[in-house]
């Protein structure tokens, strides 16, 4: 892009590629967070990152700006619409009013004081005193996906495995959350566990009402009930049991 | 940035000493990178481990042999241990130069060392999640491989010489963990822990990134020691963006350990995960965030040091305070312990304040003995609480001591332990930071973590006479838990309100008369208002409850892991080998 | 490896050189220009050329009454689309549903612009590419307007609001992503054999020679028929057309639109089947480069493109709709693993045989790895499957 450099039409449309990403940035933010439908929040989130892989363009930074669209936009925005649609929450949206009446000042000052603090923040000289930054298209030879990819492979070999390591971790935990087991669970802890063991202390035991009692208990609670009938009901069994018990009555 | 540098192909050079390449290399064979092999040893083995039980989970048929997965994870946890302890023997104490991978890791003693304290701790964990996983139902490859990523992540944190690494590190623990806090699928609570943890470390990680941009922004590097010699060779007379940077850090690592202001998370995530995974990763999560907490500030911002100094100094104070003042109040034994941790990373953070070679030294020591007391604390409830966790509260321990005195005798120690009582570990760990911040003049700070220990002994003490009351509700003749019980507040107030006073006092001598004693009925109403002291009338009733008519089974790893974890809580507190590794570690900051 | 260090000097179109000036403006219109009516005219024949050649293998006619031999008739088709009345459904989403066309039609639009036709010509002392733009991300384009292609149909099906379209949306969705990942992984094996993103690049890496230089060659075949079947999938070609199963869905996304909607969604289809076509050719067939007579390039690309559309032409009339199942585990579990163990074997070979022949035998090692955790997996989801039905 060196041909750009040389006139003035640099300049512009770098200008023009700001003005129109931070534009697209900024309506795209506006939108998701003040659009209703999530549809539409999602596709506000998808203008916000056009516009962040057009700031990227104007960075020189080709290969992220492809990257931003190729995995934002067209992955993860999809599996947003994906789950939307899958599980048809669009077009109404539940919102918990008496909470969120609270927190929309509350959100609000904080925002404005957030504002104004960076505000005078940067009114004030150096305050961001630090590294100098780069603007322009990285120093050297080649492209910046080949120098990317020298880095990637270079100095940032470790991370860059252990992201891949991450990411596999995190299927190994996803999958470990939703996958079906064949073996049965155990017997739920049934709530009124503790009465039977000492009915006389039943009413006044008020952690029995709160807490789970013992299901470990269960065969010898069984065997209580049937020395004690009438607190067969509260007795806790395992699911065979319970099957039974709802056969014989 | 001396050395033989020299043109490997046409634009491309490498440094042959620091590994350095600049230019392009795009011709064939061009690029090398000096890759340390030794320094990659525990992630070999930890990742290495952790796939080879995913594909034997993957091809052998259902489950092959009972315990396969938990041996796994115990051999590369055991690994893991052996390789540090080689790394130990062969490193210069106090090299701190990153070598490996484009500059990415340390390797040094401080790495090796918290790689023995991780493998230690997946060697625990696994030995312990068996018998329980077994017992819910639940065993299955999963947990293993989450367990070995997580102590992968945390060797990685604390091996890290950057940024991007530490970060890295941060999220493979972290999404291990969280997966492994909702792992009890039948339980509510559980999942629910998982979406805490989740959503809140989610947030902490957002802002320990954003903290690290910040301090990128400012000095223009992610290494630890980039940013070092870059404050080193410029003044930033406005260092408004390092110092953001610097607090968003602490903020973010700050939630790993659990410190004060940033704790919210951990009481639920405690009470609602698996018993044996909160042992593991109380002990992990700590210990890795520590080990971050120390790259970051101690090698990287050691000029802000004035800065962060008094940023620790309150977290450490509020993280003792509250810790042990809200653990007084709490009558579920794993939200309970979940304070004491708290407050224990207040005791680490404590050691982190003084900012010197012993206080270094003393942080590890103390993460080093505290990683035996968590654990074995941890195995003990979950073999107590019984199926499907049912009995969780304080009262699930009463009379452990007639029915089990040996896992009862293992408790006291750990709970003395913890406590901080003198010939264990917990005092000696004690001893060494509030040693280690007087020399540093904070008497302040040292004068509130020995009363937060005070505080702090009360509630372990609580548990342990609580073992030792009497299983049984007393009849008649005492009856002291049926009044409470029957009568509600007023009567427990009245009956806990003169002997109360006496309750520290009359726990201390107690200390070896309580183990001779054991199934003894202890069921004086003074003894259950000692008990009860500082909990509501309804959780004084819940902390006398009668306990679980079962008898005790301790799984044989369990009981292997709790018997250690009891030696070396004593062996740590009467003799010096693990301080003297703890102040090898501090070499680099000695000078 | 010459491949390698040339593209990394390599800068692009030439006409740019002297800088923007007016003749530059005039030659980036024409271009322009060019492209569009070549996806116009394309489009135009490709739909006339299925349905005849449909007609041909089921021995039909086909359409013969407007123009020379029927020719004109997609033509007619379109003119008649355009004057019908434009509905909206009362349940729709309008903004949405209004925009939906155009951006499917967009990104196919775009993606075209980075084929390179032939190689450069010289007009009044400006040298050009024969393809609209060189940028340094080159091939991404194709992988972008791929991935963002979905929006289209899925917010064409959502915004019916209406149950069928909203069920093709969402297959399209999960189809879609599902054979993205293959696509990036061959078109990467591309990519590590040329050295550069550059479309202009990755074809004059293939020129020359008799054949041997084509990638689908050098990259031993598979990733070529990988990137086929990703790519019809990509477009719900048949016979991955579930998106508009006519037989479930009652047409699909584009069951609600009406005359020029509609008509913009059969464009972007047969725009993006000549497009991927182009595509094609470019990474695999050599792009604009004959096996002899290297001169004539855009009469070579344009060969190609007629053989590889008519190849899409034979599988609709031939094979049946594959089941969402079926389809699925194509994606994930044989193409996914087939290209990923091609890019290893690739990028081996490309340093030595040595290392090509271990990535060869590790890839096999992993298959029988994959096919045995299949099978395992398959029987452990029976045995679930079975518990259940026994349990009452």
């Amino acid at each position: 892009m060196s041909f750009l450099a040389a006139t003035g039409l640099a300049i512009g449309s770098a200008w023009a590629l700001y003005g129109v990403g931070t534009a697209l940035v900024l309506a795209g933010a506006l939108g998701v967070v003040l659009l209703r439908n999530p549809v539409h929040c999602a596709l506000s989130l998808v203008t916000t990152i056009f516009g962040i892989a057009l700031l990227f363009v104007d960075q020189h930074a080709y290969f992220l700006a492809a990257v931003q669209i190729i995995v934002y936009a067209g992955a993860i925005v999809i599996l947003f619409l994906f789950v939307i649609m899958l599980l048809g929450v669009d077009r109404k949206e539940a919102r918990a009013p008496e909470n969120v009446r609270l927190l929309v000042p509350m959100a609000l000052v904080v925002g404005a004081v957030a504002v104004a603090e960076l505000l005078a923040l940067a009114r004030l000289q150096y305050w961001a005193a630090g590294a100098k930054s780069t603007t322009q298209s990285l120093s050297g030879p080649g492209s910046d996906i080949q120098k990317l990819g020298q880095t990637i492979f270079t100095s940032y070999l470790l991370p860059f495995e252990m992201t891949a390591a991450l990411l596999v971790i995190a299927i190994v935990a996803a999958v470990a959350l939703v996958r079906r087991r064949s073996q049965p669970p155990p017997a739920p802890p049934r709530k009124s566990a503790g009465a039977l063991r000492h009915p006389a202390r039943a009413p006044e035991a008020p952690g029995a009402a709160v807490r789970p009692a013992a299901t470990a208990g269960a065969g010898r609670s069984a065997a209580a009930a049937t020395r004690s009938p009438a607190a067969a009901a509260s007795t806790p069994k395992t699911s065979n049991e319970t099957r039974e018990g709802r056969a014989v009555s | 940035m001396s050395g033989g540098t020299y043109l490997v192909a046409a634009g491309c050079t490498i440094n042959d000493i620091t590994g350095k390449i600049s230019g392009l290399c795009t011709a064939k064979g061009s690029i090398h990178i000096s890759i340390n092999y030794p320094a990659l040893v525990p992630f070999f083995v930890l990742g290495g481990g952790a796939l080879v039980v995913l594909l034997l989970s993957a091809v052998l048929p259902k489950r092959p042999y009972r315990g396969l997965w938990a041996g796994l994870t115990v051999a590369a946890g055991v690994g893991t241990v052996v390789d540090g302890l080689v790394q130990w023997q062969q490193l210069n104490g106090s090299s701190v130069t990153p070598v490996t991978l484009g500059d990415q890791l340390f390797y040094d003693h401080m790495g090796a060392f918290f790689a023995v304290l991780f493998g230690v701790a997946t060697v625990a964990g696994a030995a312990i999640s068996d018998g329980y996983l077994e017992r819910e139902g639940l065993d299955g490859p999963e947990p293993y491989v989450l367990m070995l990523s997580c102590s992968l992540g945390a060797v990685l944190m604390a091996d890290a010489a950057g940024f991007v690494t530490l970060f890295l590190g941060l999220e493979i623990l972290s999404i291990s963990l969280y997966a492994m806090s909702a792992y009890h699928r039948w339980r509510a609570a559980s999942g629910e822990a998982g979406l805490k943890y989740l959503i809140l470390g989610s947030l902490a990680s957002a802002i320990f990134i954003y903290g690290a941009a910040l301090i990128y922004g400012a000095t223009g590097s992610l290494q630890y020691l980039g940013v070092v010699s870059f404050l080193a060779d410029n003044a930033l007379f406005q260092n408004g963006v390092l110092l953001g940077g610097m607090v968003l850090v602490i903020v973010g690592l700050g939630f790993k350990v659990a410190a004060v202001p940033f704790h919210f998370w951990s009481p639920d995530v405690y009470q609602g995960a698996p018993t044996p995974f909160v042992g593991y990763m109380a002990a992990v999560a700590k210990a890795a965030g520590f080990a971050g907490l120390l790259r970051v500030l101690m090698l990287a911002l050691p000029t802000l040091e004035s800065t962060w100094r008094p940023i620790i100094w309150v977290l450490a104070t509020l993280s003792v305070v509250f810790g042990s003042i809200l653990a007084l109040v709490q009558v579920d034994l794993k939200r309970m312990l979940a304070y004491s941790s708290i407050s224990q990373a207040g005791y680490v953070l404590i050691g982190l304040q003084a900012g010197t070679a012993q206080g270094v030294r003393a942080v590890a020591f103390y993460l080093f003995t505290y990683t035996f007391m968590v654990i074995g604390t941890f195995a003990i409830v979950g073999v107590l609480q019984g199926r499907g966790e049912a009995r969780n509260d304080l009262s699930a321990v009463r009379g452990l001591a007639s029915r089990s005195p040996w896992l009862a005798g293992a408790m006291l120690v750990l709970m003395l332990g913890q406590a901080g009582i003198p010939l264990t570990s917990g005092f000696l760990g004690k001893w060494v930071v509030i040693e280690a911040v007087l020399g540093q003049g904070q008497y302040e700070l040292a004068l509130i973590g020995m009363l937060g220990a005070a505080v702090a002994a009360f509630f372990y003490l609580r548990v342990a006479l609580i073992m030792f009351l009497a299983p049984e509700s007393p009849g008649a003749p005492a009856g002291g838990a049926v009044t409470l019980s029957a009568t509600g507040g007023p009567g427990a107030a009245t009956a806990g309100g003169g002997p109360s006073d006496g309750g520290p006092e009359s726990s201390e001598p107690g200390d070896s008369g309580w183990a001779a004693g054991a199934g003894r009925a202890y069921s004086g109403s003074d003894l259950q208002a000692i008990v009860t002291a500082g909990l509501s009338a309804r959780d004084r009733a819940l902390a006398l409850r009668p306990p679980p008519h079962t008898r005790v089974r301790v799984p044989a790893a369990t009981a292997a892991v709790i018997a250690v974890c009891v030696v070396f809580t004593v062996f740590a507190g009467v003799s010096t080998p693990v301080l003297s590794w703890a102040h090898a570690i501090a070499l680099p900051w000695s000078a | 490896m010459l491949a390698a260090v040339a593209a990394a000097s390599y800068n692009g179109d030439p006409v740019f050189a002297k800088g923007i000036t007016l003749g530059v403006w005039i030659i980036e219109l024409v271009k322009l220009v060019a492209v569009f009516a070549i996806i116009m005219v394309g489009v135009l024949f490709m739909v006339m050329y299925e349905r005849k050649a449909v007609a041909y293998l089921g021995n039909r006619w086909g359409p013969n009454r407007a123009g020379p031999k029927g020719w004109l008739q997609s033509l007619a088709d379109g003119l008649k689309l355009f004057f019908k009345e434009a509905l909206v459904p009362e349940g729709a989403d309008r903004w949405v549903y209004r925009a939906a066309p155009v951006i499917a039609m967009v990104p196919v639009m775009v993606s075209f612009s980075v084929i390179p036709i032939g190689d450069t010509v010289t007009v009044a002392g400006y040298t050009t590419r024969l393809q609209l733009a060189d940028p340094p991300w080159g091939i991404l384009v194709m992988l972008m307007a791929s991935s963002i292609s979905v929006y289209g149909v899925m917010l064409a099906g959502w915004a019916s609001g209406s149950k069928y379209p909203l069920i093709g949306a969402v297959r399209a969705s999960a189809q879609m992503i599902s054979y993205e990942a293959a696509l990036g992984l061959t078109v990467a094996t591309v990519v590590v054999l040329t050295g550069s993103l550059h479309t202009s690049a990755i074809v004059a890496a293939q020129h020359g020679g008799v054949l041997y230089h084509w990638n689908v060659f050098r990259a031993y075949g598979l990733p070529a028929a990988i990137f086929f079947v990703a790519i019809t999938a990509e477009m719900t070609r048949p016979p991955f057309d579930l998106v508009e199963a006519e037989e479930e869905l009652a047409g699909g996304y584009n069951m609600e639109y009406s005359s020029i909607g509609f008509a913009l969604f059969y464009l972007a289809e047969y725009a993006a089947l000549v497009t991927n076509s182009a595509f094609f050719v470019t990474l695999f067939l050599g792009g604009p480069d004959g096996p002899y007579w290297h001169t004539i390039g855009p009469l070579w690309f344009v060969i190609k493109v007629l053989a590889v559309l008519y190849v899409y032409v034979w599988i609709r009339a031939t094979l049946p709709r594959l089941r969402y199942d079926q389809l699925m585990d194509l994606g994930w579990k044989k193409l996914i693993p087939a290209s990923l163990a091609m890019l290893l074997i690739v990028a081996a070979g490309h340093i030595s045989w040595r290392w090509g022949l271990a990535a060869l035998s590790g890839s096999l090692f992993a298959f029988i790895l994959l096919s045995r955790a299949i099978e395992v997996g398959r029987t452990q989801v029976e045995e679930g499957a079975q518990a259940e039905l026994e349990s009452p």
